[in-house]
């Protein structure tokens, strides 16, 4: 059995959890705990401390992972360890959520200094009335033209299929370039 | 859709920063402690400014600048306050007191002046409202925001929030090939310009630190600058070996193509 694995990170309460609970195919496993923070606690009661862990059968000689890091610094040491050997990873950041921009991008820089794989970025919670314009979140972020920022909704399969895709669709596209 | 937030998280630098790159036109309004300002942008540069009830109209400007006397700018509240700005404007070059360039050139001065003060401002709400502009009647400038991204940008100081911004000095940097950023238009400080003399995909932040004896905040700070004013990107150096990782299960290129499209289908298909 072959295995490959994306990692899916991003601030605190960004959605990673819920994107890869979105397809994975067995309930995400997910290493949750109560906060213990006051100020967390009034956005969500429980966050991953650890990972979470997906899986999505290709056929009978291929399974995809998908690795969900934790949101907070504080379980930063977990990161590196988790983007070993990814294909490519997905950075979730809350459109919803401006003061979380600077995290976004800054653990976007700390993941690409781990690996130079392909990476797309999925503003989620675009259903919201106070989400931000994707093409504003490309300029808050930084993010250079040729990088993929998509629009998502953590909860709806369809747009988290959509943003794998296009995870994939890059890293095909790196993998014809570099063979030329 | 939404572009607004609180000033504690996102800084008059990086809204401006925000609004050069995405070329926006419309008036950025900031709810401070104590005053509202509005400034306004046309296509990603800054047109027009106010803060709270201050004055900004022509004569107000000029009469500030000492372009006017007090009893010239008396004589113009008293006997041409129905005069609009631009009509005002044109009055005095006919009358030959000052050019159409003077009165462009103060304009941009006392804008440039508020947006200044709002470097300073760091509680309040923001909200962008688009196509928003100042009055007809009202003269608008073009000013190129690099610049004033630049100043922003230095006065950012706080190691922390820098380190934040620039997590690590192991990644390089390349100017970016964005259309309209321009090296010539910048004042940059003598420092700013060597560590621009470095920018090199094969230089890491912490090499063009050594080669410009500059410590871990100070590369820090001027980087940020430079990043936000968009002229450089993190990237990360030519040399620096990709981590001897295996991505994929098989080291065969077509069987790591056949492996991805097999993804592919897998995922269109759930």
């Amino acid at each position: 059995m072959q295995t490959v694995k994306i990692v899916v990170t991003g601030p605190f309460n960004a959605g990673k959890t819920e994107f890869i609970r979105s397809v994975s195919e067995i309930d995400v496993v997910s290493t949750e705990r109560k906060l213990s923070s006051s100020a967390e606690k009034t956005v969500k009661e429980s966050t991953t401390v650890a990972m979470d862990f997906g899986r999505i059968t290709v056929d009978d000689d291929l399974v995809l992972y998908l690795f969900g890091t934790p949101g907070q610094r504080r379980f930063d040491f977990m990161w590196e360890i988790l983007s070993e050997g990814m294909l490519g990873f997905v950075v979730m950041v809350d459109s919803t959520r401006p003061e979380t921009f600077r995290e976004a991008r800054s653990i976007l820089e700390t993941f690409r200094a781990y690996a130079p794989t392909p990476y797309v970025v999925a503003a989620n919670k675009q259903d919201k009335k106070d989400a931000w314009d994707v093409e504003d979140m490309r300029h808050a972020l930084r993010l250079d033209s040729k990088v993929k920022i998509l629009p998502c909704v953590a909860t709806d399969r369809e747009t988290v299929k959509k943003v794998l895709l296009e995870l994939l669709y890059s890293i095909l596209a790196e993998m014809e370039g570099k063979g030329k | 859709m939404a572009f607004r937030g609180n000033l504690r998280d996102f800084t008059i630098t990086q809204l401006l920063n925000v609004i050069n790159l995405a070329g926006k036109t419309g008036t950025l309004v900031v709810e401070g402690p104590s005053e509202t300002a509005k400034v306004s942008f046309r296509e990603g540069k800054l047109a027009y400014a106010q803060i709270g009830e201050e004055d900004s109209r022509l004569a107000s400007v000029l009469y500030k600048a000492n372009k006017l006397t007090a009893g010239q700018y008396r004589a113009i509240q008293q006997r041409a306050a129905h005069l609009s700005d631009k009509e005002l404007g044109l009055m005095l070059v006919n009358a030959g007191y000052l050019t159409q360039d003077e009165i462009l050139l103060h304009l941009q001065q006392h804008f440039t002046d508020v947006v200044r003060r709002l470097f300073t401002w760091v509680e309040g709400f923001f909200h962008f409202e688009n196509d928003m502009l100042p009055p007809d009647d009202r003269i608008t400038v073009r000013v190129n925001l690099e610049n004033l991204i630049m100043e922003g940008s230095r006065q950012l100081r706080e190691l922390e929030q820098l380190q934040d911004e620039i997590p690590s000095l192991d990644m390089a940097l390349k100017f970016t090939d964005r259309p309209g950023a321009n090296l010539r238009n910048l004042n940059l400080s003598v420092e700013e310009w060597r560590v621009i003399s470095y920018v090199n995909p094969r230089n890491t932040l912490r090499q063009i630190a050594a080669a410009t004896r500059m410590n871990d905040l100070e590369i820090r700070r001027i980087v940020y600058g430079l990043l936000q004013a968009g002229l450089v990107e993190l990237v990360r150096p030519e040399h620096m070996p990709a981590p001897a990782v295996r991505m994929f299960p098989t080291d065969n290129k077509e069987e790591q193509k056949s492996l991805v499209n097999r993804l592919i289908n897998r995922i269109r298909s759930l």
